[in-house]
């Protein structure tokens, strides 16, 4: 089921292109996806991948960072960096005629930044900002010390690193990180939008055909076995945070494990807004969403509630997960059919969208999906292979954090 | 692209753009009213109001609403400003009727009694969330002091109290003031069959009662003026924005103050980059425009360990006092022209995108501007527009609002 749109080329060095043309639009986005997520941070300097992002944007190639900023802004570039677990992302959405002219830079930043070791300090002081800056964010930190706690070790970082970390980071350190992770072999550049394939293909050969390196080896995780866990502080609100495990994105009974995130929680009448919500007005926000991290998923949930109603609300989301295996109506998985069809489709407006999912496909499953093939898996979705992923995957094993005044106690 | 425009009986206007070659379409009911629309005893009426909309009419139950969205795998949502309030929802062309049918219907709510009760937990827990959240609890805080007595300065949320105090009555009254066909628009975009639209819209909403009272007027402010400082324990970072005053939705120096506010403050290649983010002294900072009916303003803000708060100020005062002597060069106003107009397109691909300003410029101007014409508008502003601005809406003058743990800047 190949698309015409959709176009993959891997470069003898390990490159790999992706694209899908658009024609109905007038802008490009691209994605550059380097093997340096903080998952292969140096252990005693965690943080060296924001701090390497931060830094790879000032100055490259004949540009310095601010003539880098200039020239990608006249561009119409609006451009994002950012650290997941396995990659650094440089993304950039901008005119499709304008593309070809990012890429070139794009090429610099990737291949000759200038890392200035006289800026270290300010990337540094600008992280630790970012880690302050946790502090005020409740919501934010109760997921991040769920992620802390519940994956192994070195899935259970983030980007933020630590305080110690980011200030261990010398320019020699920061260089020799640059050095050891940005590679071709497993880097990705995906383009969606109004593009040439035939055009992209060649410059994309010009640009990086002569860049080489070895392979670097991906983390390996290590046996872990999750903990709960309260953070004492004086909110207003309790924040709470739980995860469990499901099948990955490669996985066979992956969109069954989307099925059942759907039927709790894909739209506003879906089970957890209907039961925390909608009848009982326990909280504001309550969502459950499905986390793949390399080869495995995971389902996490989360609520904010006063602390009075936090047991209840507690209570009544645990309540609702463990019922899923008691049955789900034909009714339910239709509106989860209607739910994901109509996300398929809109992505179809979305140049950024579309981008993003050619690269997490490629990464995930060296091959990219087309849109008949995920149609398809939405029209089969059905309370059977719901259920039957819930046989593979019960709801057990509950890792739960809590931010807020009081513990809570797991039902 | 086609523009429509049409008007019922009772006053509701309808607009429309057609897109044939989007995958979607967007619909959205602009109500006009929001919290500068509120009586004091009212406090978030408005608000609490949007929520209640999706609780269920003679034909609905709260639930019944949600899951005839949810059928139809509706993107859908409301929000509330402190001028309008907005239900919309996107959806694959072939369910535009549905979608129309369930947004007219909840737009003339029951507001039963045991709803509002239940409701009112919520919206008691969206305050709360707010309140864990230094940043949008410093907006309040500095819309309210800039602001002072002009309307535009009350809180969407209410408070704890006003909206502990509220009744269905009261909530009833509001609605009966304020959702009246003539202060409603509806605005829609993408793929979709103009004429299907209006029989739909006709048959739904002509009975709609067209008695409306009016917005009470509200001119323009330059602000209080001053330095407040709002001390708060149990916050790590201080919160600091600058207000200045701003033009309002209506005039066509909102494309001059929004081509401004990039210069001066975008994330990326701004004054406010180099200055504050780039060496590390702030965790972020920014710069924008906030358009209301006949006022509006200019916010500059940033937030930052506050040992650094003090310096940064000094900072910033010293960007936005060159700013207002020399304007910004040639390059500046090139580079911001440029990120401008990649943005403009990229939001217009989208029908919700689309949908949000045709409404936008119809509800504050009566006109209807396709993406072109938006583009050759920021096109125009100039070193000489830019004087113009500034002259009218000083950006130096300013007052200074802190929130975090210092008790004095």
């Amino acid at each position: 089921m190949s698309d015409p749109s959709q176009f993959t080329y891997t470069l003898p060095n390990g490159l790999t292109i992706l694209a899908e043309q658009m024609d109905h639009v007038r802008s490009a986005t691209m994605y550059l996806l380097l093997p340096a997520g903080f998952t292969v941070d140096p252990a005693d300097r965690l943080g060296t991948a924001s701090l390497l992002c931060e830094m790879l944007i000032r100055g490259a190639g004949s540009r310095n960072s601010q003539q880098l900023a200039l020239d990608l802004d006249n561009l119409g570039a609006d451009r994002n960096e950012a650290v997941g677990p396995f990659n650094i992302v440089l993304s950039a959405g901008t005119l499709g005629r304008n593309l070809p002219k990012v890429l070139d830079i794009y090429e610099d930043i990737v291949r000759r930044p200038h890392l200035p070791a006289e800026e270290l300090e300010s990337c540094q002081e600008l992280m630790l900002q970012d880690i302050l800056g946790l502090e005020d964010s409740p919501q934010e930190k109760v997921i991040l010390d769920l992620k802390r706690r519940y994956y192994p070790a070195p899935l259970n970082r983030d980007k933020y690193g630590t305080a110690e970390g980011v200030q261990a980071v010398t320019p020699e350190s920061l260089t020799a990180f640059y050095h050891r992770q940005f590679r071709p072999q497993g880097a990705i550049l995906s383009v969606a939008g109004n593009i040439d394939w035939p055009q992209l293909k060649e410059q994309a050969e010009r640009l990086f055909g002569d860049w080489s390196g070895e392979p670097v080896a991906p983390a390996t995780p290590a046996a872990h076995i999750p903990t709960s866990g309260h953070i004492a502080k004086d909110t207003q609100q309790t924040q709470i945070a739980l995860a469990f495990p499901s099948a990955a994105f490669t996985d066979a009974d992956y969109y069954a494990a989307r099925g059942a995130v759907g039927v709790l929680s894909g739209g506003m009448s879906a089970r957890l807004f209907t039961e925390v919500r909608e009848k009982r007005g326990l909280c504001y926000t309550v969502y459950a969403t499905h986390d793949t991290v390399k080869d495995r998923g995971t389902i996490l949930c989360y609520a904010g509630t006063r602390a009075e109603k936090a047991q209840q609300t507690l209570d009544v989301t645990v309540a609702e997960l463990r019922r899923l295996r008691e049955g789900i109506t034909m009714e339910e998985v239709d509106r989860v059919r209607a739910g994901l069809k109509s996300s398929l489709v809109m992505q179809q407006e979305s140049t950024a969208a579309r981008a993003s999912s050619l690269a997490s496909d490629w990464y995930y499953l060296k091959r990219i999906r087309s849109f008949d093939e995920i149609n398809t898996a939405i029209n089969t979705l059905s309370p059977a292979a719901i259920l039957g992923y819930l046989d593979r995957f019960p709801v057990h094993d509950l890792t739960v954090v809590t931010l807020g005044p009081e513990p809570l106690t797991l039902p | 692209m086609p523009f429509y425009t049409h008007r019922l009986s009772n006053g509701l206007q309808i607009i429309g753009e057609t897109l044939p070659t989007s995958r979607s379409v967007a619909v959205g009911f602009f109500v006009k009213t929001g919290s500068r629309d509120e009586t004091a005893e009212e406090a978030g009426v408005s608000h609490f109001l949007e929520h209640m909309m999706f609780k269920g009419t003679p034909r609905r139950t709260a639930l019944d609403v949600n899951l005839d969205f949810d059928r139809i795998g509706a993107n859908y949502n409301a929000y509330t400003s402190e001028e309008n309030t907005v239900y919309y929802a996107a959806v694959l062309p072939e369910y535009l009727p549905n979608a129309v049918d369930i947004l007219a219907d909840i737009l003339r709510p029951s507001l039963r009694g045991e709803d509002f009760d239940t409701e009112k937990q919520v919206i008691l827990e969206e305050i709360k969330m707010y309140e864990d959240n230094p940043g949008s609890t410093a907006w309040d805080h500095a819309r309210r002091i800039y602001f002072d007595k002009h309307p535009l300065g009350n809180t969407i949320l209410g408070s704890m109290e006003s909206v502990a105090a509220l009744s269905r009555d009261q909530m009833q009254t509001y609605f009966d003031r304020r959702y009246a066909a003539p202060n409603i628009l509806v605005a829609v975009a993408g793929n979709f069959q103009w004429d299907e639209l209006i029989r739909l819209l006709s048959a739904q909403c002509d009975s709609w009662p067209n008695a409306c009272t009016e917005r009470i007027r509200a001119g323009e402010t330059r602000g209080v003026g001053g330095i407040h400082a709002i001390a708060k324990d149990g916050i790590a970072q201080e919160n600091i924005l600058v207000l200045c005053p701003g033009p309002p939705a209506e005039s066509m120096f909102r494309y001059t103050a929004a081509t401004l506010a990039i210069a001066v403050g975008d994330d990326s290649g701004s004054r406010l980059y180099w200055e504050l983010v780039d060496p590390g002294r702030v965790e972020s900072a920014s710069c924008g425009t906030d358009t209301g009916e006949g006022c509006g303003l200019t916010v500059t803000s940033y937030t930052c360990d506050p040992s650094l708060a003090a310096e940064n100020l000094a900072r910033v005062q010293k960007i936005l006092e060159d700013v207002q002597q020399n304007g910004i060069t040639t390059q500046e106003l090139e580079q911001a022209k440029n990120k401008i107009a990649s943005r403009v397109v990229r939001a217009s691909e989208r029908p919700m995108g689309r949908m949000r300003a045709i409404a936008g410029s119809w509800l504050y101007l009566n006109e209807y501007a396709d993406v072109d014409t938006e583009l050759a508008r920021f096109d125009a502003v100039d070193a000489h527009s830019i004087r113009a601005y500034l002259d009218r809406y000083p950006i130096n003058h300013t007052t200074i609002v802190g929130y975090g743990p210092l008790g004095q800047l």
